[in-house]
């Protein structure tokens, strides 16, 4: 007879095994990885540029710049690229993150030799066309007025202005800066970023020796170095003192709440042990937030932290929507929640589950060779090397909950995070 | 293509197994065949609802989420109008946890009134979140009703009002659990990092002995034909004015089906299509332009929607999209423009293959179908339809008396910031 009260044997679970990529570089400088794996006839090609900024900082040109890159050459119309890169099945998708620009292919094994030419054009050959220009401030402006009447999204914007100033990180778009962009300041950029010096192309999928022919035919030596490059520059933070920023906004039936701080990134010894209290207190389904506000007190339909690591520092942050009248109630059971994180140590069962939790959940990150590619580009901007994720499982693996409170302790204060609320304090 | 094995229990769960060894995980899908279309109108929102509870302890488990993270696991589910669907991605080494925890919630529920109560309070802020508090959000809360009279896709998978969850009992939740959570109502699909062979065991270890119950036989009133130009306008707290013409179209299992879901390709995919290169980018009049299908079992809407400009009455924004629509009927489609969006369901069809866990909701989602091999043919259905087709379609779909208009005009001097 089945005895349904007792679980199943637990297994432990095993550490990823990654590939490391193949390195070569092209005859123009263009630093190439390859990924590959055979089966599906599939290839992705990421071509991924740092982001330079020059002062006063304003990302919102290399966002434009990063859609507006596929918008014409002096060789085919934007219409003409859409067409030639939807008739193939491909997929062009520019990319903006706070460090990096990207324009990535995905296409068929088949269409490879199609679509090239169109990326290389793109890289070489890029116009600007003002009329094309022109659409994208009108519509982006019109999704901005639509997005400035989300309460969350007004929320994550306070909490950038404020965490980071007038930086890179901390500029969100207006009406008039869309409005203030302009060719020549894209051309201009256009011409320090998108090169091959200030490139890395990230390859995988079914890469035979004759897809690897055809990329270095395309984006080897036709694609010319810039004459004068530019090294990145760092940003300047503002220095950081928490406070409580309230927009009220009559009218609405739940609160955007955003809370946070600055941290550490990737490149901190503490940042894997930090990964695991964050999850531990708000980053899974199981986390002490989700189980207080939402499945006991059912002010949310959802809570969530996070931890972000950028190239020039990191942030904490909680966010949640809850309804106007408990928002008072939720900040209250947030603040209860880092006391008791602080105060004692969590119990041995619970580091434990979250442990297997996070190794499970690597283990489930790598489901083809594009998500290995991943794994590599989310340390190698770090100057890292896929010795990271060795590290990281061993300290989620041996964490106890000692560690997890010393860090917590260190790392985890209501009373130094800026608090957004957007809606109603009632 | 997917290939799977397929067996079904003495007590008429069907189990599908997909293997795919080159991952370290396995997914385990349940799919339930029930959704919102099977709840009584003034009980809308019940399947949804009561999805949420499945995670509220089962007979013989109290907490359903904490022994699956603790074996590395994690699970998520979903309710649509056609069906309500649970997923667990896991390490393969502990895939038996999950068919303890998902044979036990099929085998009884824990029905606590704390987490019913929780729920409640839960999907009402899900409720707000999502349809509320958004500029547009409540947009299918006025279109299902405007375009559907009789069936019951009149309403959202989130129901018709907060109300009816409000009202929600431990009667009507144990009810919905005898009737719909029996073994033969449900598709267990498993894939991965899996043999089939240990899952047959597994299945018939944990699930064997649940008992089959009456299955209720869906009796659905269908929606008639249309006959009337339908249209509702709304003044709105909202930025932009903002237009949704949905039509009539074929079901799911129609062969017009196919044709009908590349007239939307034709429409609205990617950069190169008609609506956005016409009225986006070769003409500034709109700021953004869509065309989809819903993608039901039964009858489909057709919806066309879009932001015109400021500068754009939204008389000429209607006739505007109205025109792209005529074009179809009036002209057939290029083989260029066909073979176009024929390659992009290709790739992505091949691209959809890499999940595990996008593989083994396909697999259930066409077993309720009515037989998961259809999936495996579904790449040539759509290769096989002419340019005559989507016109003899778009004939059939694109007429005034077949369509509801939704229309939003933003407030006047309505420009906080």
């Amino acid at each position: 007879m089945l005895n349904r009260k007792i679980a199943p044997a637990q297994h432990p679970i095993q550490d990823i095994s990654l590939v490391e990529p193949e390195e070569i570089v092209f005859e123009n400088g263009l630093r190439v990885f390859v990924f590959r794996a055979e089966g599906q006839e599939l290839l992705k090609a990421e071509f991924i540029f740092q982001n330079l900024f020059s002062e006063p900082e304003n990302p919102l040109l290399h966002t434009c710049l990063s859609h507006m890159i596929k918008e014409g050459t002096s060789n085919r119309t934007s219409a003409q690229i859409a067409d030639e890169i939807d008739f193939y099945g491909a997929y062009l998708m520019p990319e903006y993150s706070f460090d990096q620009t990207s324009l990535t292919l995905y296409t068929l094994n088949k269409h490879v030799y199609a679509v090239l030419p169109i990326v290389q054009d793109i890289f070489c050959n890029a116009t600007f066309p003002e009329a094309e220009l022109a659409t994208y401030i009108r519509n982006n402006k019109q999704t901005l007025q639509i997005s400035l009447q989300k309460n969350d999204y007004v929320a994550r914007r306070l909490f950038y202005n404020y965490l980071f100033g007038a930086t890179r990180y901390g500029v969100t778009p207006t009406e008039e800066a869309y409005e203030s962009i302009n060719r020549t300041d894209l051309i201009a950029l256009y011409g320090k970023q998108i090169h091959p010096g200030n490139c890395t192309l990230i390859l995988s999928g079914n890469v035979t020796p004759d897809v690897l022919g055809a990329m270095q035919a395309h984006f080897g030596s036709p694609w010319k170095e810039s004459v004068d490059t530019v090294a990145p520059t760092a940003p300047t933070f503002p220095a950081f003192v928490p406070s409580t920023i309230v927009e009220e906004r009559p009218g609405s039936l739940q609160s955007a709440v955003r809370l946070g701080m600055p941290s550490v990134n990737r490149t901190h010894p503490d940042f894997p042990a930090l990964q695991f209290v964050n999850t531990l207190f708000g980053g899974y389904f199981g986390s002490r937030l989700m189980r207080n506000v939402r499945e006991d007190k059912g002010f949310t339909y959802s809570i969530g932290s996070a931890l972000a690591s950028l190239k020039y520092t990191g942030f904490f942050t909680i966010a949640s929507e809850v309804g106007v009248d408990v928002t008072q109630a939720t900040l209250q059971e947030i603040e209860k929640e880092f006391a008791q994180l602080s105060a004692s140590t969590p119990s041995a069962e619970e580091v434990k589950l979250v442990a297997n939790y996070m190794l499970g959940s690597t283990l489930g990150s790598l489901e083809s060779i594009f998500s290995h590619a991943d794994k590599f580009k989310a340390v190698y901007f770090y100057g890292m090397s896929l010795d990271y994720y060795r590290q990281y499982s061993e300290i989620i693996r041996t964490m106890t909950p000692e560690k997890a409170q010393e860090i917590a302790r260190e790392y985890f204060d209501y009373g130094r995070l800026l608090k957004v609320i957007v809606g109603s304090i009632q | 293509m997917i290939e799977f094995q397929r067996f079904t229990l003495d007590n008429g769960l069907r189990v599908l197994v997909h293997e795919d060894h080159n991952t370290a995980m396995a997914c385990v899908n349940i799919l339930y065949d029930v959704g919102a279309r099977d709840e009584s109108p003034d009980k809308t929102g019940f399947a949804h609802l009561f999805e949420h509870l499945m995670f509220g302890g089962s007979v013989n488990v109290p907490n359903y989420d904490a022994p699956l993270q603790e074996v590395g696991g994690e699970n998520n589910a979903f309710t649509s109008n056609d069906i309500t669907n649970y997923y667990i991605t896991l390490p393969s080494a502990n895939l038996e946890t999950a068919f303890w925890l998902e044979s036990d919630r099929m085998l009884g529920l824990a029905f606590s009134e704390q987490s019913l109560d929780v729920q409640r309070s839960v999907v009402s802020e899900e409720f707000k979140q999502r349809y509320l508090n958004q500029p547009y959000g409540d947009v299918w809360l006025r279109l299902r009703p405007l375009a559907y009279k009789v069936h019951p896709y009149r309403w959202a998978t989130i129901g018709k009002e907060l109300k009816h969850i409000e009202e929600a009992t431990m009667t009507d939740v144990r009810a919905f659990f005898d009737k719909y959570y029996i073994p033969n109502n449900a598709i267990l699909v498993v894939a991965g990092d899996v043999q089939s062979e240990e899952v047959k065991r597994l299945a018939n270890k944990w699930f064997g002995d649940i008992p089959a119950r009456n299955k209720t036989v869906r009796d659905i009133p269908q929606e008639p034909k249309q006959t009337e130009a339908r249209r509702e306008e709304v003044h709105a707290d909202v930025p932009v004015d903002s237009i949704y013409i949905a039509f009539h179209g074929p079901d799911r299992l129609s062969p017009d089906y196919a044709a009908m879901d590349l007239m939307s390709d034709i429409l609205s995919r990617g950069n190169s299509s008609r609506l956005y290169r016409a009225l986006v980018k070769d003409q500034p009049l709109f700021s953004e332009v869509n065309a989809y299908v819903t993608g039901s079992i039964d009858s489909n809407l057709f919806v066309v929607e879009g932001k015109p400009l400021s500068h754009v009455p939204m008389q000429q924004a209607e006739e505007l999209l109205w025109n792209q629509l005529n074009l179809l009927k009036q002209q057939p489609v290029k083989s260029f423009e066909l073979e176009k969006v024929k390659n992009k369901i290709e790739s992505t069809m091949v691209f959809a293959e890499l999940s595990i866990l996008d593989k083994a909701m396909n697999l259930a989602f066409y077993e309720v179908l009515g037989d998961a091999r259809l999936y495996n043919d579904e790449v040539n259905k759509y290769l096989a339809v002419t340019g005559e087709d989507i016109q003899r379609l778009a004939n059939d779909i694109f007429v005034s008396g077949n369509s509801s208009t939704l229309v939003y005009y933003a407030k006047e001097n309505k420009h906080v910031e």
